[in-house]
C-alpha cells in the first residue's frame, strides 16, 4: 500500500511538473466559464458541459493512456527490474496518471459553476455531469492502458486503433443503432435499443444524464419496457451497475496483460 | 308623533332581525346548523361554534351568513351533499366539510350552489369528498382561500375540486385543490376570472376549460397533474403569469388546447412537462412572451391548427423544441429565443442572421420509430439535424423562425 501511495505520488508530482494537466483544467475552466457568461442559465450550461464531456473526455483519455505508455516505456521497463510487485506497479501508474486527468477535470469544471452559484442551486445535476466526466475518464484512461500494453512497440497501428474505437463509441454506434430501428423497426425493440445503448459506456453516460434532463421526454413514448425502466429508479441502477462493470473490465484486462507481459 | 315612533321601531326590528345573530355549537340550545336555518331570517348571521356536527343535505334557501369559529367540522357522513345552496348571496366562511356521499349517477358536493347569484364561499377546509365546490347555473359568485384534498386516485371514480357548469363570471381566487379528477373544470362558464389557485396532484386535469369562454386566468400553480391543463372548444381565453411544471407521462401535456379562437398565452412559465404547449385545431392563438424550458417537447402542433403566432418566447434547453405532422405550416414563429439556435449575428443587433428551424430531422425520426427517443442528445443525431439544418428536406421549409433572437430575452417582473 505504501509503495502504491509513493508511486501515485511520483506520477502526480512528475504531471504537475509537465503541467500539462493544469493546461487541460485550464481549457474546462475556461469552457465553462464563458459557457456560463454569454450561454445563459444553469441547465444549459450543464448540457453544454455534457455534452463536450461526452465527447472529448474519451478522446483526452484514450490518447493519455496510450501516450503514457510509449512516452515511459523506458521508466516502466526499469521500475520492472526492481523488485516490486507487477499488480502494485500497474495500480499505481494507472491511478497515478488517471486521476490527476480526473481532477483535472472535475476542478476546471466545478470552480465556475460554483463561483456562477450552480452548484448551490442545481448541485445534483452539477455533481451528475462532473461525475459522469470522473469516471468516463478512469474507463478511457485504462483503455488507452490496455491498447498501448497490446500495441506496445506498434504505436501507428496504437494511436491508429485509439481514434477509430473513439469514433466508433462517440459516434457511428448509435449510427449503427439507429440503423437497426429502421431495419427492425415491425418489431417491438424497446428492450433490444436499451440493452445495446448500455453496451457502450458513452451511450451509459448519456442515458444517465438524460435521465436528468430529459426525463419528461423520455416519459412522452408510450412503450411500457421504456416507461418502467426510465420511470422507476431501475434505469439510475441499472446504467449505474453497467458504469460500475465498465470501470473494473478496462483496468482488469489492462493489469492481465501487464502481469503476463514479457517487456 | 305616535306614527314616527311606530315607525322608528319597526325598522329597528328590522335592523335587528337582519343583524340578527344565532349561534350553533354542539351542546347549545341549537345544535345542529339545519336547525338554525330554518329558525333564521332573511339575512341572518349563523355563528357556529366549534365542534362537530354530523349533518348532511343542509338546505339553504334563504339569504344567511355562515360563519366557522375555530373551523367547525360539518361530516356528511358519506351521504348525499353536504350543503345545498339556494338562495342568493349565502356566505359560507370557515368551515371543515368532509364525507360527502359518492355515487356514479349523483354528483355529490361539499358545498352545492344551484341557480342563484352573488355568493360567497371562503375559508374552508374541503376534506375527503366526492366534489369539491360545485356551481351550477349561477352568476357571479366568489370562490377564494379553499382548500380542498380527497384521496381517490381513479379517474373514474374521482370528482372535481371546483365545478363550474353554466355559470357567468364567476371569481375563483386563492384556492388550493388536489387529489381529485380536475382540480377546477369548467363547462360552459362565461367570462371566469380565475386567479393565483394552486392546482397539484389531481388525477386528470389541474385546470378544464370546455365550452367557456372569456375570461382569464392568471398566476396559477399547475404541478403534477395527470394530464397538465386542457383548454378545449373555448374562445377568447387569457392564460397569463400562470405556472405549468412537471405534468409527465405519454399523454399529459403543461397546456393542451384544443379548436379554441381568438386566445392569448402569455407570461407563462412552462417547466419539465412531456409536452409544453400541445395544439389541435386552434386558431388565432398568440403564445406571446412564455418561457418554456426544460419540457420534451416545448410545442407539438398538428397541422389544423392555423394563425397561430409564437412571439418572444424563451425556449430553453427543451429535449425537442417543435413537432409537427405536416410539411406545410400554418403558424408564425417569430423573434423567439432558442437555445439550440447555432447561428450569429454579424450585425451585432441581437439578432440571428440565419433563421432557425425549430422542427429538427430527430423529432420526424421519433415519430416514425418511437424507440429513436433512446439516442436523444446523441453526437450522431446531433450531426444529422446539424445537416438537415442546412439543407432542409423532410423537415417542413417554412416553419421557421426569421428573427431568433441571441440571448435569452429577460423579463421585467
Amino acid at each position: 500500500m505504501k509503495l502504491l501511495t509513493h508511486i501515485v505520488k511520483n506520477e502526480w508530482k512528475s504531471l504537475l511538473r509537465g503541467k500539462w494537466v493544469i493546461g487541460y483544467g485550464l481549457i474546462f475552466l475556461l469552457l465553462t466559464d464563458s459557457l456560463l457568461r454569454f450561454g445563459g442559465g444553469g441547465a444549459e450550461t450543464l448540457l453544454s458541459i455534457s455534452n463536450v464531456m461526452l465527447l472529448f473526455i474519451p478522446l483526452v483519455g484514450m490518447i493519455y493512456g496510450i501516450l503514457y505508455i510509449y512516452q515511459s516505456k523506458e521508466f516502466v521497463e526499469l521500475l520492472l527490474t526492481q523488485p516490486i510487485n507487477r499488480r502494485v506497479l500497474y495500480w499505481g501508474l494507472y491511478l497515478g496518471i488517471a486521476t490527476p486527468l480526473m481532477s483535472a477535470f472535475i476542478i476546471g469544471a466545478a470552480l465556475p459553476l460554483a463561483w456562477h452559484n450552480i452548484l448551490l442551486l442545481d448541485g445534483s445535476s452539477a455533481a451528475l455531469v462532473l461525475g459522469l466526466g470522473g469516471i468516463l475518464t478512469l474507463i478511457f484512461v485504462a483503455l488507452g492502458f490496455v491498447l498501448g500494453l497490446f500495441f506496445y512497440d506498434d504505436r501507428i497501428k496504437g494511436f491508429g486503433f485509439t481514434i477509430v474505437i473513439w469514433l466508433f463509441l462517440a459516434i457511428l454506434y448509435d449510427g449503427l443503432i439507429l440503423l437497426m430501428v429502421f431495419a427492425f423497426g415491425n418489431y417491438p425493440l424497446d428492450r433490444f435499443v436499451i440493452i445495446v445503448s448500455m453496451l457502450n459506456p458513452i451511450d451509459l453516460a448519456r442515458i444517465l444524464v438524460m435521465l436528468e434532463f430529459d426525463i419528461s421526454a423520455l416519459m412522452g413514448y408510450t412503450g411500457a419496457v421504456f416507461n418502467r425502466f426510465f420511470g422507476s429508479n431501475l434505469g439510475i441502477l441499472v446504467s449505474g451497475g453497467m458504469l460500475a462493470i465498465w470501470l473494473a473490465l478496462p483496468s482488469w484486462i489492462g493489469l492481465r496483460v501487464f502481469n503476463k507481459k514479457d517487456f | 308623533m305616535k306614527t314616527l315612533i311606530i315607525t322608528i321601531f319597526l325598522f329597528l326590528t328590522l335592523v335587528s332581525a337582519n343583524f340578527a345573530q344565532i349561534v350553533v355549537s354542539a351542546d347549545g340550545p341549537i345544535s345542529s346548523l339545519s336547525e338554525a336555518i330554518e329558525l333564521a331570517d332573511h339575512g341572518a348571521h349563523i355563528v357556529v361554534e366549534s365542534g362537530t356536527y354530523r349533518e348532511s343535505q343542509i338546505l339553504i334557501t334563504k339569504k344567511v351568513t355562515l360563519t366557522g369559529v375555530d373551523l367547525p367540522v360539518i361530516d356528511g357522513n358519506q351521504s348525499g351533499n353536504i350543503f345545498v345552496v339556494r338562495a342568493d348571496s349565502v356566505v359560507i366562511d370557515g368551515f371543515k366539510i368532509q364525507n360527502t356521499g359518492r355515487s356514479y349517477i349523483r354528483d355529490y358536493a361539499a358545498v352545492l350552489i344551484e341557480g342563484v347569484s352573488d355568493f360567497e364561499i371562503k375559508h374552508n377546509q374541503i376534506d375527503n369528498v366526492f366534489f369539491g365546490i360545485y356551481l351550477a347555473e349561477t352568476k357571479r359568485g366568489l370562490v377564494t382561500n379553499n382548500t380542498i384534498h380527497s384521496y381517490d386516485l381513479r379517474e373514474a371514480s374521482s370528482g372535481n375540486g371546483i365545478y363550474l357548469w353554466s355559470v357567468e363570471d364567476p371569481v375563483i381566487t386563492h384556492n388550493t385543490v388536489s387529489g381529485m379528477r380536475d382540480g377546477i373544470y369548467l363547462e360552459f362558464a362565461t367570462n371566469a376570472q380565475i386567479y393565483d389557485n394552486i392546482s397539484n396532484h389531481n388525477n386528470r386535469y389541474g385546470l378544464h376549460y370546455m365550452f367557456s369562454n372569456g375570461g382569464r386566468y392568471d398566476r396559477n400553480q399547475l404541478r403534477q397533474n395527470g394530464a397538465g391543463v386542457a383548454v378545449m372548444y373555448s374562445d377568447d381565453v387569457d392564460m397569463t403569469n400562470n405556472r405549468f411544471e412537471h405534468n409527465w407521462g405519454s399523454s399529459a401535456y403543461g397546456l393542451l388546447i384544443k379548436d379554441i379562437r381568438n386566445s392569448t398565452i402569455s407570461g407563462n412559465r412552462f417547466y419539465r412537462n412531456t409536452v409544453a404547449i400541445y395544439s389541435e385545431g386552434s386558431t388565432n392563438v398568440d403564445i406571446h412572451g412564455n418561457d418554456i424550458e426544460l419540457n420534451g417537447w416545448a410545442v407539438n402542433i398538428k397541422s389544423n391548427s392555423a394563425r397561430n403566432r409564437f412571439t418572444d418566447n424563451n425556449f430553453i434547453e427543451n429535449s425537442l423544441d417543435v413537432r409537427t405532422d405536416s410539411p406545410r405550416n400554418n403558424n408564425f414563429f417569430d423573434g423567439n429565443y432558442w437555445s439550440h439556435y447555432e447561428g450569429y449575428d454579424l450585425e451585432g443587433d441581437g439578432i440571428g442572421d440565419v433563421p432557425y428551424r425549430p422542427v429538427s430531422l430527430f423529432s420526424m425520426i421519433i415519430e416514425r420509430q418511437p424507440e429513436s427517443l433512446i439516442l436523444l442528445r446523441s453526437m450522431f443525431i446531433r450531426l444529422l439535424d446539424s445537416a438537415e439544418r442546412i439543407m432542409p428536406v423532410l423537415t417542413p421549409k417554412t416553419l421557421m423562425d426569421e428573427n431568433p433572437k441571441m440571448q435569452r430575452i429577460s423579463r421585467i417582473l
